[in-house]
């Protein structure tokens, strides 16, 4: 364990926990969000690094599913055998960045930062992934979705941290897709995103997970979009700008109008549907 | 707890070191300033531009973003620590492609380049992409560097042959440094117990101020020596770059203008002054009204930003001949538009940075410039010394692109170096870089252009308002350039265009390759597609059936020489033949995606306009048999150390060589002016030209010959032969001038110009260069999302001293050109950093052929014309232009961003 007095980094998710339930300490783990947020050429704590933990890095499959510890990062994930339905997490892990990105980064980062633009939210919000919270005193799982309360804002209280992301065995199934849209190819914050997982049996889809992203304070599920695909062969034509629109709020930023981000979203989420 | 520094263990290229430091601390602080490596570069300090690319146990990092602590007992790999044998093939195929041009991205690029090489040695180009994403270049358009990482292996370096050099596409003299990481940037040097410098910074657009008391600030703040304000200028406190209209205070006295705007310095040991918390700095602010577009400016009622300028106007522009009004109504096709351009960020990978210190009684900065005799004149003026007292080393310039002509950063250095007594040194963050630089004018520009039925362009008028922000700069400039090329290179015999820079409190507007000419090129170019349409006309044909030709007179009523406007275009002909049936051929069988061409040309004078702007030469030769060449030109990237003496030897007539190359320096290195207005490589290639032949015509007398065929030196020797008799000449034996040379020559070169009258007309530019583009866009028309697949560039320059930094140049600028046209919109207050702030990535320039057509021009050394700046000028309009050729979007605004683009998709749709 190496310290100074601001700056922790722990062996052990337990004495991580131990130091978070002292006081207002900040996680840090590839650190790509919260040192760009400092002009300071170093990070001045309070500073729990979680990155000398090894049972937080890595996947692993388990009894209900699987497993990305909390300093997984993006480049373990396109490095990773995962089944069709991740397709669109690695996708997106390779639009995160840049590679000097992706290999520091991690998925449990880019939802503790809670940007409405993170790249891992769609996919991972069609994986019905949970996010697995931590404290010295309980931990619990909670729905991504639930996770995220708003722009930069999170569920987490303190004494709290992100240990892992679990993904049920149930959404393991299927295919998944990505697509981001920037202005730009390499290192680019989206205006839209879209991911998608469809499930199919003898041709008609059986289960259609549709997830948004950068149109809204936080990345959504259509639910009633996916309704409109079950129960048929894949039709796109069923994703209409309508009902893409209304669950969406998009706002004008300088990247794009909010009237151009509904119209791409619908665009998008057909063409990613359309891929699966 | 501990309290202490952590003893952190580093394997650098598997030796391992021992640093104490903190544990949180940036990885790339560490390496550069605790273990020396410098080729780790800092762009941004937030992973936006990938300069500070190491690898970290084989993979690359941004060491920016690294904690120290966490690379504990890694493997780290840096351009200078590492693998040799890869590094140094690396480093060829650099050199032999030109792939480093300023060189502050290069280490970044290079170790990228091996992450990929080690597991993918013969990688394809989307892998090159893939690899080096992460690493931004402003300079060189990555083409160069995407062939230079395919061509690595055995390929030796590429020399220059035997016998002359002018025309040979030999690698940039001043290369070797670039790719070895050695090169010495305006951060890369601190002297020994030097005091850093922050600035402190105004928050607001506009506002009035007032201090604190800074004497209990500071000292209860350890390690601050001094606080600075604008009391401490014992000078005049108003730079400029053009003397009568000097208006920019080095810091501002109780009023600022544009947010960034410095009031205060702090000086004081390094690890302090860096920890401050500027937040707690004794002022208060007093906001006022402020207005940041050119419209706000201009409105009635704005607040003045300068009390003595009315109606915000800082000046106003015109060139006028004919009768453009009859001339319009009499024409038979007549098009009209209004069009938008935005502040573009010059967004080198360099942020401004630079030390000073006293040598005796000379105030010596060294820091990154475009510009050092106009800084060492401003800063002397500013800091009220004689000029004799300020010396300039300019340090390696990361890119410049003409935020770096003003004064920045070495006032406030001066400022520091006399108050405190101490060496001081400063570097500016990417988000105050950004803040304090000039940027590019946003322009409001209207313009009527009509033709004959035959498609003769008959009249043109255009008006231009220009938003040139809070102080001076080069505004004057821009509102003269703009109305001398807003023809384009065209015969427009009836002509009226004026313009007007406007003070706003935006960013100050200064100079941006092109100084306005980009801007007015998009007004001009575009209207042009519509009227060939009007016409009839194939698009290509109606501008060369107007183009320029010598002979012909300009809109100022200079009659041109050497125009190579025709050449240009007829040699894309086959390539606009091709592209056109290629989109054909795409479209006919893709219904959401359409495949369009567009083409735009460019005319540039190369030079001050209007203005005297001499460069001089001094070549010398020493005792012992050393030939030097006083070069004053700063290269920041485009080659003029390479260029200039190419001439110089040619001229001389003696290898390269044997050149060798002192400065730029103040004290050692006679004015070459400013590197701006693509005149180093005519005006001070000039100079070098006449210096080598007057170093030529003083070797003849001196060894009575009547011809040279071979000139070489040796030790304390020179040997000479007209072919038949050899001399040799003992150099010890000649006395030693003041320089120390026994046979030397200085030579100033001037460009003939006049000043223009009331209507513009005069001769503003000795020398013209020309060319165009044909830019080959996909636009998706559901997304409104533009993919540039090929751009075609051909540029008339005279004569290609070095073909290959000439193919540098076009394709750097293409970059910069498609930035301006798809993505590139600086919003003050809102894009202040590299990750809003987009600039085109490795993933975004396509592959560019380029044509080099040489029309000598008698006035040009060997021939030669200028390049820089012309070859950003097409690209803009030639890829709008293909949008709408692609979609039917007619664009009025830049950047075209998606949604832009698919409003005007919508728009045109019946």
């Amino acid at each position: 364990m190496a310290a100074s007095s601001s700056y922790q980094r722990p062996d052990t998710l337990d004495e991580a926990l131990a130091i978070l339930a002292e006081g207002d300490w900040q996680v840090a783990a590839g650190c790509t969000d919260i040192l760009p947020a400092t002009q300071r050429k170093v990070l001045d704590g309070p500073i729990v690094d979680i990155t000398a933990i090894d049972e937080l890095r890595g996947i692993t499959r388990t009894d209900d599913g699987l497993r990305i510890g909390a300093t997984t990062t993006w480049t373990d994930i396109i490095k990773a055998d995962l089944p069709p339905a991740f397709d669109g997490l690695k996708l997106a892990a390779r639009e995160v960045g840049a590679t000097q990105i992706q290999n520091r980064g991690t998925l449990a980062g880019n939802l503790c930062n809670a940007s409405p633009a993170a790249d891992g939210v769609p996919p991972l919000l069609t994986l019905d992934a949970m996010v697995e919270v931590s404290a010295a005193d309980h931990m619990e799982q909670v729905p991504l979705a639930a996770f995220l309360t708003g722009p930069r804002q999170t569920a987490l209280r303190q004494g709290e941290m992100v240990s892992a992301i679990q993904i049920p065995t149930a959404a393991m199934s299927g295919q998944g897709h990505f697509l981001k849209l920037g202005a730009r190819r390499y290192l680019v914050i989206s205006v839209a995103m879209t991911a998608a997982r469809i499930v199919a049996v003898d041709g008609v889809v059986t289960e259609a997970a549709l997830a948004v992203g950068s149109c809204g304070p936080v990345a959504t599920r259509l639910p009633e979009v996916e309704a409109a695909l079950i129960g048929r062969p894949l039709d796109v034509d069923q994703i209409t700008d309508a009902a893409v629109g209304a669950a969406l709020k998009p706002i004008d930023d300088i990247r794009a109008s909010g009237a151009y981000r509904t119209n791409s979203a619908a665009e998008l989420l057909r063409r990613t549907v359309e891929a699966v | 707890m501990l309290v202490a520094n952590d003893t952190i263990s580093l394997f650098i290229n598997g030796a391992e070191r021992h640093v104490a430091t903190h544990p949180g601390r940036r990885l790339s602080e560490v390496l550069r300033e605790d273990l020396d490596l410098k080729s780790v570069k800092i762009g941004c300090d937030a992973g936006d531009c990938g300069a500070c690319t190491v690898l970290i146990d084989g993979a690359q990092h941004c060491a920016c973003l690294a904690p120290v602590i966490q690379a504990e007992g890694c493997q780290i790999e840096t351009l200078e620590a590492t693998e040799a044998v890869l590094v140094q093939r690396l480093q060829t195929a650099f050199l032999n492609h030109g792939a480093a041009q300023c060189g502050i991205c290069t280490p970044g690029m290079m170790v990228a380049a091996m992450d990929l090489l080690r597991t993918v040695p013969q990688p394809s180009e989307s892998q090159v992409q893939d690899a080096l994403g992460g690493v931004l270049c402003r300079c060189t358009g990555y083409r160069k560097i995407i062939d230079a990482v395919m061509d690595v292996g055995e390929t030796p370096l590429r020399r220059g042959v035997d016998g002359p050099v002018v025309g040979q596409s030999i690698p940039r003299l001043d290369g070797q440094p670039k790719v070895d990481g050695t090169e010495v940037f305006g951060a890369d040097f601190v002297p020994e117990g030097a005091l850093l410098i922050r600035a402190v910074r105004s928050p607001h657009f506009h506002a009035e101020f007032a201090f604190g008391d800074l004497t209990a600030w500071a000292a209860t703040h350890p390690g601050v020596k001094a606080v600075i304000t604008a009391n401490d200028i014992a000078g005049e406190n108003a730079f400029g770059v053009i003397p009568p209209l000097a208006d920019q205070p080095a810091l501002a006295r109780g009023h600022v203008r544009y947010a960034g705007e410095p009031v205060a310095l702090v000086a004081g040991e390094p690890d302090d002054v860096e920890a401050l918390n500027l937040s707690d700095f004794p002022v208060s602010w007093a906001p006022q009204p402020h207005s940041l577009t050119e419209i706000e400016g201009a409105a009635s009622g704005a607040s003045l930003v300068h009390e003595d300028r009315p109606e915000n106007t800082l000046i106003r522009g015109n060139v006028t001949c004919g009768t453009p009004d009859e001339a319009l109504d009499a024409a038979t096709h007549v098009v009209t538009g209004r069009f938008e351009t935005s502040y573009v960020e010059h967004a080198y990978i360099e942020p401004e940075a630079g030390a000073a210190w006293m040598d005796a009684d000379v105030l010596t900065i060294q820091a990154c410039t475009q510009a050092p005799v106009m800084d060492q004149e401003e800063t002397a003026k500013v800091l009220g010394l004689p000029k004799n007292k300020v010396r300039i080393i300019p340090s390696a310039a990361g890119g410049g692109f003409g935020a770096k002509l003003d004064l920045t950063l070495q006032p406030l250095l001066g400022l520091g170096v006399l108050k405190t007594g101490k060496p001081c040194y400063m570097v500016f963050s990417r988000t105050e870089s950004m803040k304090a630089s000039t940027k590019r004018h946003p322009g409001t520009m209207e313009a009527s252009i009509g033709a004959d039925a035959s498609g003769r362009i008959q009249a043109m008028v255009f008006h231009g308002d220009f938003n040139t922000g809070a102080y001076a700069s080069w505004g004057p400039t821009v509102a003269t350039r703009v109305p001398v090329h807003a023809s384009g290179p065209y015969l427009t015999q009836n002509y009226r265009a004026t313009s007007r820079a406007i003070h706003t409190n935006g960013p100050t507007a200064g100079a941006f390759r092109g100084f306005g000419v980009p801007q007015a090129a998009i007004t001009q170019e575009l209207l042009y597609d519509e009227l060939a349409t009007k016409c009839g006309l194939d698009r290509l044909a109606f501008r060369r059936d107007n183009a320029l030709a010598d002979g012909d007179r300009t809109p100022c009523g200079q009659v041109l020489q050497a125009v190579g406007m025709r050449d240009c275009l007829d040699a894309l002909a086959p390539h606009w033949d091709r592209a056109g049936e290629e989109a054909a051929a795409f479209n006919a069988v893709h219904k959401d995606r359409k495949r369009g061409i567009g083409i735009a040309s460019c005319w540039y004078g190369c030079g001050n306009t209007a203005l005297p702007n001499p460069s001089t030469i001094r070549m010398g030769i020493t005792p012992d048999g050393r030939l030097k060449l006083h070069q004053g030109a700063t290269d920041i990237g485009q080659g003029a150390n390479t260029v200039i003496a190419q001439i110089a030897a040619d001229s001389l007539g003696i290898e390269i060589g044997a050149i060798e190359l002192i400065g730029p320096d103040t004290a050692l290195t006679p004015d070459c002016g400013k590197t701006s207005a693509s005149r180093q490589t005519f005006i001070t290639g000039r100079a070098a030209e006449a210096a080598g032949k007057a170093l030529r015509d003083v070797i003849l007398r001196q060894t009575n010959l009547r011809d040279l065929t071979k000139l070489a030196l040796g030790e304390g020797v020179l040997i000479a032969s007209d072919g038949s008799t050899e001399r040799t000449i003992a150099l010890g034996d000649l006395a030693a001038d003041e320089h120390g040379y026994v046979l030397s020559v200085e030579e100033t070169y001037d460009p003939p110009t006049t000043t223009l009258d009331e209507n513009g007309q005069g001769t503003p530019y000795a020398i013209y260069g020309y060319g165009a583009q044909i830019a080959e866009v996909e636009v998706d028309l559901k997304l409104g999302t533009t993919k540039v697949i090929h751009i075609t560039a051909a540029h008339d320059v005279g004569r290609a001293i070095n073909p290959l930094l000439a193919e540098g140049q076009i394709e750097g600028g293409i970059a910069q050109g498609l930035g301006l046209a798809l993505m590139e919109e600086y919003i003050p207050g809102k894009t202040e950093d590299l990750h809003n702030y987009l600039i085109p990535t490795i993933g975004d320039v396509p592959p560019i052929t380029s044509i080099l057509i040489e029309k000598p021009d008698p006035e040009g050394p060997m021939g030669a014309k200028g390049l820089g700046e012309h070859v950003l000028i097409p690209t803009a309009p030639a890829i709008l232009n293909a949008i709408r050729d692609a979609s039917g979007a007619k664009i009025t605004k830049v950047p075209a961003l998606p949604h832009r683009v698919l409003a005007a998709i919508k728009a045109a749709q019946p």
